[in-house]
């Protein structure tokens, strides 16, 4: 049998981890690097030239807050010209009409402007930004004026639940094409701010029945992706559509990972983009080879009939919780390891105790 | 909507076109992307923003061989999931 690999979907380039807000869920690893560290302008446009060439079809510029790179414009120009279809992923504090009106003449193709809550005090208060909500709303009416396809993204957790309602009519009010309501994934800085942020099941169930509802009530006006969290649910998320299937994502520094929280797993060496082309890490990485597929799966996913939808789960979450990243993914029910999820559902506080806000302060490691 | 003087197109945001590297079809919309079928290709370079569902419907009857009335119902579904899909817009 010919093994061939697929090439990518999508090129996740994390441009900085430079952000002037500070969630407590950022996904972003707890070991953070300043600008010095970052991949200059050429770098950037070699591994666009490479991504286009392998077959990524979207580019999603990320961090950190992508608008603090001066050559953001220059490399949305770039993707274009490849071809490349250009998402930037924005928390939107920084971006006025005039950036705006550069990026749509150099070619973006849609814009993600991420808000905390639909209540502006509540929503400051969880990105550590005074008046962050109010320059977001600003943000998001300029990018329909100037005629940019629209996602809202609320990332949704016990602080801000009940507002669900609110942050839906926000989206249609503004103009969204699209809106992402998103548990909390308990990754990055949010693992250790999981009792500050984990809803109850009560909780989640009131939120779904919310959002099944909206559905229905705005089908072909407002596509609304709704992300679970695997804390209470029974079979684990096809984390990236599979590892080294559909996404690779370059980091700030220039590692290649096949998720943008891999480099949290210990023992993986990661290539970096300074030293190889896309199209060899893809191809030829370990690191890239190691969980693709079916074959390097335990019991119960080798013999499971969702093995080829799930793919195990997520990774990271399994070396999270058991230490070792070959583990099926705790979040399903069949795991030898469930026990941890469950446990961790139970001892959640009545209380949410204090955030722990994403800021280099904080970091456990900062690489200049 | 089974009105054909109705025009459909893309959607803000949308782009079709031919990747060279899978020689196929791809429908990249925000955050999202599609690989259509055959017979989604076939619909969607009709679809440019100027003809009405009536001439998307007419152009298919005159290259397949099925009755017009058959291949009006299936183009109005497959249209219809498209833009629930918020791929097109009438």
């Amino acid at each position: 049998m010919v093994n061939t690999i697929d090439p990518p979907m999508g090129l996740v380039a994390e441009l900085t981890h430079r952000c002037p807000l500070q969630c407590p869920y950022c996904a972003n690893p707890v070991a953070l690097h300043r600008s010095g560290a970052e991949l200059d302008t050429a770098t950037w446009r070699r591994v666009l030239h490479e991504a286009a060439a392998l077959g990524v079809l979207q580019l999603h510029l990320s961090g950190g807050e992508p608008t603090v790179r001066k050559d953001l414009v220059e490399l949305v120009r770039a993707a274009a010209a490849l071809g490349l279809y250009s998402n930037l992923i924005t928390s939107g504090v920084l971006l006025d009409a005039p950036l705006l009106q550069r990026l749509v003449q150099a070619g973006l193709d849609h814009v993600q402007i991420s808000l905390q809550d639909a209540d502006p005090g509540n929503a400051d208060r969880i990105g550590g930004f005074a008046g962050g909500h109010a320059r977001k709303l600003t943000a998001a009416r300029a990018a329909r004026q100037a005629g940019l396809a629209l996602t809202l993204n609320f990332v949704v957790h016990r602080q801000n639940l009940t507002q669900l309602p609110a942050m839906l009519d926000i989206a249609e009010v503004l103009g969204a094409g699209r809106v992402e309501i998103a548990h909390v994934q308990y990754h990055g800085w949010a693992l250790p701010n999981r009792d500050a942020l984990l809803p109850s099941r009560a909780e989640l169930d009131r939120a779904t029945a919310t959002v099944e509802a909206a559905r229905q009530r705005l089908k072909g006006r407002l596509v609304i992706d709704y992300v679970v969290p695997d804390y209470h649910a029974r079979r684990p998320k096809a984390c990236m559509g599979g590892w080294g299937r559909r996404f690779i994502t370059v980091t700030p520094a220039g590692k290649a990972l096949p998720c943008h929280v891999a480099e949290s797993l210990a023992g993986l060496a990661f290539p970096s983009v300074r030293e190889q082309s896309l199209a060899a890490i893809w191809h030829d990485a370990p690191a890239f080879a190691r969980f693709r597929g079916t074959s390097w799966m335990p019991e119960p996913c080798r013999s499971c009939d969702r093995r080829e939808i799930d793919w195990g789960g997520c990774r990271c979450q399994a070396f999270a919780l058991t230490g070792d990243a070959s583990r099926t993914d705790p979040a399903c029910e069949k795991s030898p390891d469930h026990a941890t999820i469950l446990a961790a559902v139970a001892a959640r506080s009545t209380t949410p105790p204090d955030f722990t806000y994403r800021r280099y302060t904080n970091a456990r490691e900062i690489v200049d | 909507m089974n009105d054909e003087a109705a025009i459909p197109a893309l959607a803000v945001g949308v782009k079709f076109r031919f990747d060279t590297v899978r020689q196929a079809w791809v429908v990249l919309a925000p955050e999202r992307l599609f690989l259509p079928d055959e017979q989604a290709v076939a619909i969607l370079t009709l679809v440019d923003g100027a003809r009405t569902l009536g001439a998307i419907i007419d152009d298919l009857a005159a290259r397949f061989d099925a009755s017009r009335a058959l291949i009006a119902g299936d183009v109005a579904t497959m249209l219809q999931d498209l833009v629930d899909k918020g791929v097109l817009r009438w």
